[in-house]
């Protein structure tokens, strides 16, 4: 026995742990519980490195994990892993409590384990609730705000309710400090305890056995079983990393409790819950929010009661098998029914706000310049990024230059360039007057602070922004400031009309605005969808 | 017969090797896909958002030479997710006829504020009386290098502040 064992007897811990004898039907049908307790881990880990980078009150909330996912390196990805990793941990818990369902393993002694398992459900649950809100944009604020009404709604409890939640009907600093506080204060600590019960209690009882266990010799956990838990685990680790690492994770925009045009939808595995909501009107909605939630609950609890026959092989509970069938096509259906009646809005885009968004406080005229800059491959000789380290191409840093030079010197140099500056190898410029003016009212304005945009500036927005020029649509409009006041300020477009209403009015303006003198004009698709999509995204 | 057997390994011997090497090597690999970003996300400095800009402090054209003045400017400092605009003091002295330095206002020992003292005429640093002569060098006490100085310009009479740099060279 080694020093260390003899004072605290870590080692033999572990052996007598490893060593469990477990029935000789234990396979690869059982290793769901593990993967569930490594996925808490990494949730709990995760977590707490998103904590070190947030602000947890609402607005610095919005800001800080904008910062994680814009400027912390390897934040997105850590965001990621808490964001899926939540998705997968339901996807496992309802896995492992599928199987131990279908193998009838609550069976008496093991209705004590079963039931702490199916708190532990409804914490993992609790859980995607309270952390819904926490990004405070206008997804988090909206889903909210309904969550918080259902509780309200119910009779009696339903206003004590809602003060506990920290608001009477609105959701606003001290909601989110109790979800916040419930998310990372209360919740983790009850969910190890209770891991620690339901595995304290398989210890206790056991790994279920089959039919016909008891004539065949018991085997130890480690390493067959231990190797085949562990093998599972790594599988569910290589899809959540992969997730984590390729599927964006989407921001809305911050949560903005005046817009009435929100529509708000719950994660996807509420979707089930919201749809049932909807079956029931007036003085029923009581039974889509409360009494069938609770009856669910409360069945799931009994299981281990209301079954209590002789525990038979997998393939003849038929019952069981019905069951869970019936419960799948319930959830499946009830979820499709709430993803395709969940209309489009018309009067908003999706704007990725997890990336930079500097560009939207551009010109139009500064974005048709990214364009230009871009088109003609400026890049590829001069560099922008405003860091005066960094190796440059042949060409200067533009966003660096010492001396800035004048518009009418650009435009000679774009057209003439060795003219301007002797020696320069730069090819000239094959653009009108007018789009040289807009590239170098665009080079004029750059300056180390606003270079990042340029790379940030999305396709759409660019595209949109060079028709614009093309049109002249600043001689009578204004964006952000720049252009004239003749039509009315684009800002704030989103708030007053929709996108279909736009887009007739491109076709025919004085039919939706009688005494316009607005032209019409045909645009493409692709000009029409860039444009809309520019449109809708500018700033009130 | 198996092959293992005639080599004078059992198969279950070979088969318990293969599953603890894999339940080592998958551990080993899953802790470290998790702590390498984790190391990083917490240790790489985040991307800049913006460039040190320079800030007026004030008048210096009527500075007395060798006479220290704290000076008090308004300064953006990116903090995590916030830019602060805060009052950050300089001293600023002019050592010759176009030599005007700034130096930042904390000591170089362990950051407390220090002050000009007129009758001794050095810097004096309250905490653990880190003593500094006008040209910033030190004097005594424990502060390991001299005063820290801002990169300066003058325009127009105009002092103007730009990133802090501490002198490399030690006492």
């Amino acid at each position: 026995m080694s020093w260390l064992d003899h004072r605290t007897g870590i080692e033999t811990a572990i052996r007598n742990f490893l060593y469990e004898e477990i029935p000789s039907s234990s396979g690869w049908h059982q290793v769901f519980g593990s993967i569930a307790v490594f996925l808490f881990l990494v949730q709990a880990f995760t977590g707490a490195l998103l904590a070190f980078n947030y602000a947890p009150t609402p607005g610095d909330a919005y800001n800080s994990l904008r910062y994680i996912l814009t400027e912390v390196t390897g934040g997105r990805l850590i965001r990621g892993l808490h964001h899926w990793g939540a998705s997968m941990l339901i996807v496992v818990v309802v896995l492992h409590m599928t199987q131990v369902f279908l193998y009838g393993a609550y069976k008496k002694p093991r209705e004590a384990t079963w039931m702490v398992g199916v708190i532990l459900l409804v914490l993992t649950m609790a859980y995607g609730l309270t952390g819904y809100l926490l990004p405070w944009d206008n997804r988090a604020y909206w889903g909210t705000v309904v969550a918080t009404q259902i509780a309200s709604h119910i009779p009696l409890a339903g206003a004590y309710l809602s003060r506990l939640l920290g608001g009477d009907n609105a959701v606003g600093v001290v909601t989110f400090a109790r979800f916040y506080g419930l998310h990372v204060l209360l919740l983790p600590p009850a969910t190890g305890l209770l891991i620690a019960a339901h595995v304290y209690l398989v210890r206790k009882h056991g790994v279920a056995p089959a039919p016909g266990d008891e004539v065949k010799s018991r085997k130890k956990f480690y390493p067959g079983q231990a190797f085949k838990d562990t093998a599972a685990i790594f599988a569910a680790f290589v899809v959540l990393f992969a997730m984590a690492a390729a599927v964006r994770v989407p921001l809305d925009r911050l949560a903005d409790p005046t817009d009435a045009t929100y529509i708000p939808r719950p994660d996807w595995y509420f979707l089930f819950l919201f749809q049932t909501l909807k079956f029931f009107d007036g003085p029923l909605a009581v039974v889509g929010s409360l009494i069938l939630p609770s009856l669910a609950v409360l069945a799931l609890l009994l299981v281990p009661f209301l079954d209590r026959g002789q525990v038979l092989r997998v393939t003849r509970r038929t019952v069981a098998i019905g069951v869970v069938a019936l419960a799948l096509l319930g959830w499946t259906s009830l979820t499709v029914a709430a993803i395709v009646t969940t209309p489009t809005p018309d009067n908003t885009v999706a704007i990725d706000f997890s990336a930079p968004t500097d560009w939207i406080g551009l010109s139009p005229q500064e974005l048709a310049g990214i364009g230009y800059f871009r088109r003609e491959h400026c890049a590829s000789c001069h560099s922008l990024d405003g860091k005066p380290e960094a190796p440059s191409g042949p060409g200067p840093d533009l966003a660096n230059v010492p001396v800035k030079k004048s518009a009418a010197w650009m435009m000679e140099h774009f057209k003439h360039p060795a003219a301007m500056v002797p020696g320069s190898s730069m090819p000239a410029i094959q653009l009108s007057d007018a789009q040289l003016n807009t590239l170098a009212a665009f080079l004029l304005k750059l300056t180390p602070h606003n270079a990042g945009a340029l790379a940030n500036a999305p396709d759409f927005a660019v595209g949109a922004a060079l028709l614009y020029q093309t049109k002249n649509c600043g001689s009578c409009h204004q964006i952000n400031g720049v252009g004239m006041k003749i039509g009315p300020p684009l800002n704030g477009l989103a708030r007053r009309r929709t996108k279909t209403w736009v887009v007739r009015h491109f076709a025919n303006p004085e039919a939706l605005s009688p005494g316009s003198f607005m032209p019409p004009y045909r645009f493409s698709e692709r000009e029409t969808d860039d444009l809309i999509a520019y449109l809708f995204t500018l700033p009130d | 017969m198996p092959v293992t057997e005639q080599s004078g390994v059992p198969a279950s011997v070979t088969r318990r090797k293969l599953y603890v090497g894999m339940i080592y090597g998958l551990w080993s690999l899953m802790t470290a896909v998790l702590s390498i970003p984790a190391a990083i996300y917490l240790l790489i400095p985040p991307r800049l958002r913006k460039m040190p800009e320079w800030a007026e402090a004030g008048d210096v054209s009527k500075l007395e030479p060798r006479v220290p003045v704290e000076m008090v400017f308004r300064q953006n400092r990116v903090d995590g997710w916030k830019i602060e605009s805060e009052k950050t003091p300089a001293w600023v002295v002019k050592l010759g006829d176009s030599q005007v330095v700034a130096y930042g206002p904390q000591c170089t020992h362990l950051g407390c504020a220090y002050h000009w003292d007129d009758n001794r005429s050095y810097f004096l640093c309250p905490c653990h009386t880190s003593v500094f002569s006008v040209d910033g060098a030190v004097v005594s006490g424990p502060a390991p290098r001299p005063l820290d100085r801002y990169e300066t310009k003058v325009e127009n009479g105009k002092l103007l502040l730009g990133p802090l740099h501490s002198s490399k060279e030690k006492v």
